[in-house]
């Protein structure tokens, strides 16, 4: 019984906090069926699971795919509390091999497609920190990748959409149609990282990039401050399509704020080895770690062990390796305990760093709830969603374990954020206010008209939208 | 190997395709849609390379007319046939069958005198050819008689005693069956059901079921480790099988 009780159990209180400082409530309750995200934060409700995307979607105010966004964004609203789960609709439908233009259902996963594609020469064009995301998702949220600053967001390379949208008031299964940049231009743009909010996503159509080989040069240096990985993640902008940075501001003193710089690129045919990448083997966190393992101490050695660890190298490695360290440990979600955690993740205009940076980071560090994995990436310009994450600047992410308080950091964070002209990720947040985010995301008007189009009778919503923008 | 798979668009079948067909078997799906097995087709095409040459031929499990014309399209279209799988079949839980006779009726008829009239039709098309393998997807569900599966657990129990004795009868002759009892796997049938300790998930039960095709094993758990709880299921007093609501 240990696995089923171990998943799920924890549920998160659904009434606004009656003070900031105790933001987030926990309380142990097996009885009720609860859905989660990559967080755990658990909340009464059900997924329900099939392969008819079609009928699937018909009932529903929300689809989710693997549930890999940290907060609310997957989770169905408390007032309707079923999602339909598409990973199990995870075909291909069609791949024409000289173009890369590909069709599947919304359930694939980038891990499949991957596995698919490499070997025939092609990549999925952005590669999120983790395979274990559907394509659907990845529209849902326009995510970003390593490649940003050169390819932008997944929706710069998606063709058409197939989807079930709610537009006629009298019509409650809805109807399918498909749109693109000449087909229902406004419900494409919307649904470009309109975290499944304007219509059920059935089919996705992209074009991939071509690619030498399906391995990775990559090059790795240690930055030994904030300064210097911020220059060098703009400096290796111009010579590299994929850069990350980690950065460990936990070490006291002159230490704060360094971190170890990623480069890579795709390897030449001459480069990489003759085989074609095998599968890799995982690890995994066999039960919830109780939520004293992971305290101030245990972050700062382990970011102190992984700064060491990280030598400069570079050579050809593993596209998995590369694009998704963190899939080598399965579960890791459970290393923060019982409470479950979230992420901060938000982007900061070229023009505010690098004080905007240091702000979020000290923030963090001094509040009680340290991250144990900070990242930093440059963004290049902002995509055609309408709700789309990047704008040109610096996006910084933050794991934010839940504590008493973590509700308190977030409403600082989102202050700094909003002042600095930044924005926050949709798909990582379970804590922003509802006027916090009207205050720093000025298209919201636009994307709320084109969800009155598209849904009039209001019958798609998240527990995030509920919280973000219907401010219930 | 050349493998007819019945139900393989969804589910158990799906995820035994994909393992076949990666490693360079010849597929041929059967099923009742044709845009599903279309679909299928061209996803197992594009996951293994681009010239699998995966086929397809209309059957339906409701309808037994289908059962020899769609073996006979398998087996001229891929050239040849060496193994038969079968993992279509209906589930519903007890509660939903208690009071409705015609779902109660559709059920036993599919899972059991359906499933067998096509394991038959299999049967004497393989022998007719040099022998085979047919596998069967049966399930733990027919190894107790238990309280959440009453009438689809008699269903399967009655197609586990009719895969064994087949295997007991013409196994010297060349056909082996495979008899596939799967726990709970997490697929589109059990979607909605509340999840077990010790559920698979399809992949790598899948993988299990073509190792032992490749086999020849008359009976196979997946995951593995319901072979042990089964084992401990079935020794079990009455007295306390009453008593539980597993």
């Amino acid at each position: 019984m240990a696995a089923a009780s171990s998943e799920g159990t924890t549920v998160r209180s659904l009434e606004a906090p009656a003070e900031p400082a105790s933001g987030v409530v926990a309380e142990r309750d097996t009885t009720t069926a609860t859905v989660a995200g990559w967080g755990r934060l658990a909340q009464p409700g059900r997924e329900r699971l099939g392969e008819d995307l079609e009928q699937l979607s018909r009932s529903v105010p929300l689809m989710r795919g693997l549930g890999r966004s940290y907060g609310d964004a997957s989770l169905p609203p408390p007032d309707r509390p079923v999602v339909a789960g598409t990973r199990l609709a995870d075909r291909l439908l069609a791949f024409d091999a000289g173009s890369g233009v590909v069709r599947a259902e919304a359930g694939l996963s980038l891990g499949a497609l991957n596995r698919a594609v490499l070997p025939r020469g092609w990549a999925s064009p952005v590669m999120t920190g983790t395979q274990f995301v559907t394509l659907g998702g990845m529209v849902a949220a326009d995510v970003h990748g390593k490649n940003h600053h050169v390819d932008g967001c997944f929706g710069r390379h998606v063709e058409r959409l197939r989807m079930r949208v709610f537009d006629q008031p009298g019509d409650h299964a809805g109807r399918v149609v498909w749109c693109s940049r000449s087909e229902h231009p406004d419900l494409f743009r919307a649904t470009l990282g309109g975290m499944g909010l304007t219509g059920h996503v059935l089919e996705v159509e992209a074009r991939l990039s071509a690619v030498p080989s399906p391995w990775i040069w990559a090059e790795q240096r240690r930055m030994k401050s904030l300064d210097e990985v911020l220059a060098g993640l703009r400096e290796s902008a111009g010579n590299w399509p994929f850069t990350v940075a980690w950065i460990d501001y936990l070490a006291a003193g002159r230490g704060s704020g360094r971190g170890v710089l990623f480069c890579g690129r795709w390897a030449t045919a001459e480069e990489a080895p003759a085989a074609v990448p095998p599968r890799t083997e995982r690890l995994s966190v066999p039960f919830v770690l109780p939520g004293w393992v992971l305290n101030r101490f245990g972050m700062r050695a382990f970011n102190l062990f992984y700064y060491l660890a990280q030598r400069p190298r570079k050579g050809t490695v593993h596209p998995e390796a590369f694009f998704h360290p963190l899939d080598t440990i399965a579960s890791w979600n459970r290393l923060y305990g019982p409470r479950g955690f979230s992420q901060y993740q938000c982007v900061l205009p070229h023009a505010s760093c690098p004080d905007a940076v240091r702000e979020v980071l000290q923030t963090v560090a001094s509040s009680g709830v340290p991250s144990l994995l900070t990242v930093a990436k440059d963004c290049g310009d902002e995509g055609e969603g309408l709700l789309s994450f990047p704008l040109p600047g610096i996006s910084v992410a933050l794991d934010l374990p839940h504590r008493p308080g973590t509700q308190h950091v977030v409403d600082r964070l989102n202050a700094l954020v909003t002042a600095a002209g930044g924005r926050i990720y949709l798909a990582k947040d379970a804590l922003t206010r509802a006027a916090d985010f009207r205050a720093m995301e000025h298209r919201l008007d636009a994307f709320e008209a084109v969800r009155r189009r598209w849904d009039p009778a209001g019958r798609l919503a998240s527990a995030q939208s509920r919280r973000l923008l219907e401010g219930s | 190997m050349k493998v007819a798979i019945l139900g393989g668009t969804r589910g158990m079948g799906r995820a035994i395709a994909r393992v076949m067909a990666a490693r360079g078997d010849r597929v041929c799906l059967l099923g009742r849609q044709t845009d599903e097995l279309e679909k299928s087709a061209a996803d197992l095409d594009i996951r293994g390379g681009g010239n699998t040459g995966v086929t397809m031929a209309h059957c339906d499990l409701a309808e037994p007319s289908t059962f020899e014309p769609a073996l006979a399209t398998a087996q001229a279209s891929l050239d040849g046939l060496d193994a038969v799988v079968v993992t279509a079949g209906v589930f519903a839980p007890q509660a939903e069958l208690a009071d409705d006779p015609e779902k109660t009726e559709q059920l036993l008829t599919i899972d059991f005198t359906n499933t067998i009239l096509f394991c038959e039709a299999a049967r004497k098309l393989l022998l007719a050819a040099g022998g085979g393998t047919l596998c069967v997807f049966s399930s733990v569900a027919g190894e107790r008689g238990r309280k959440p599966v009453v009438l689809y657990g008699a269903a399967k129990a009655g197609l586990s005693q009719y895969l064994e004795a087949l295997d007991h009868t013409y196994r010297q002759e060349g056909l082996i069956t495979v008899c596939v009892k799967p726990g709970f796997v997490k697929t589109g049938m059990t979607a909605g059901l509340p999840v077990p300790p010790f559920a698979g998930e399809p992949e790598p039960v899948a993988r299990r079921v073509v190792k032992a095709i490749d086999r020849g094993r008359p009976e196979v758990y997946a995951p593995a480790i319901w072979g042990w709880i089964m084992a401990v299921i079935r020794l079990l007093p009455r007295a306390v099988m009453r008593r539980i609501g597993f």
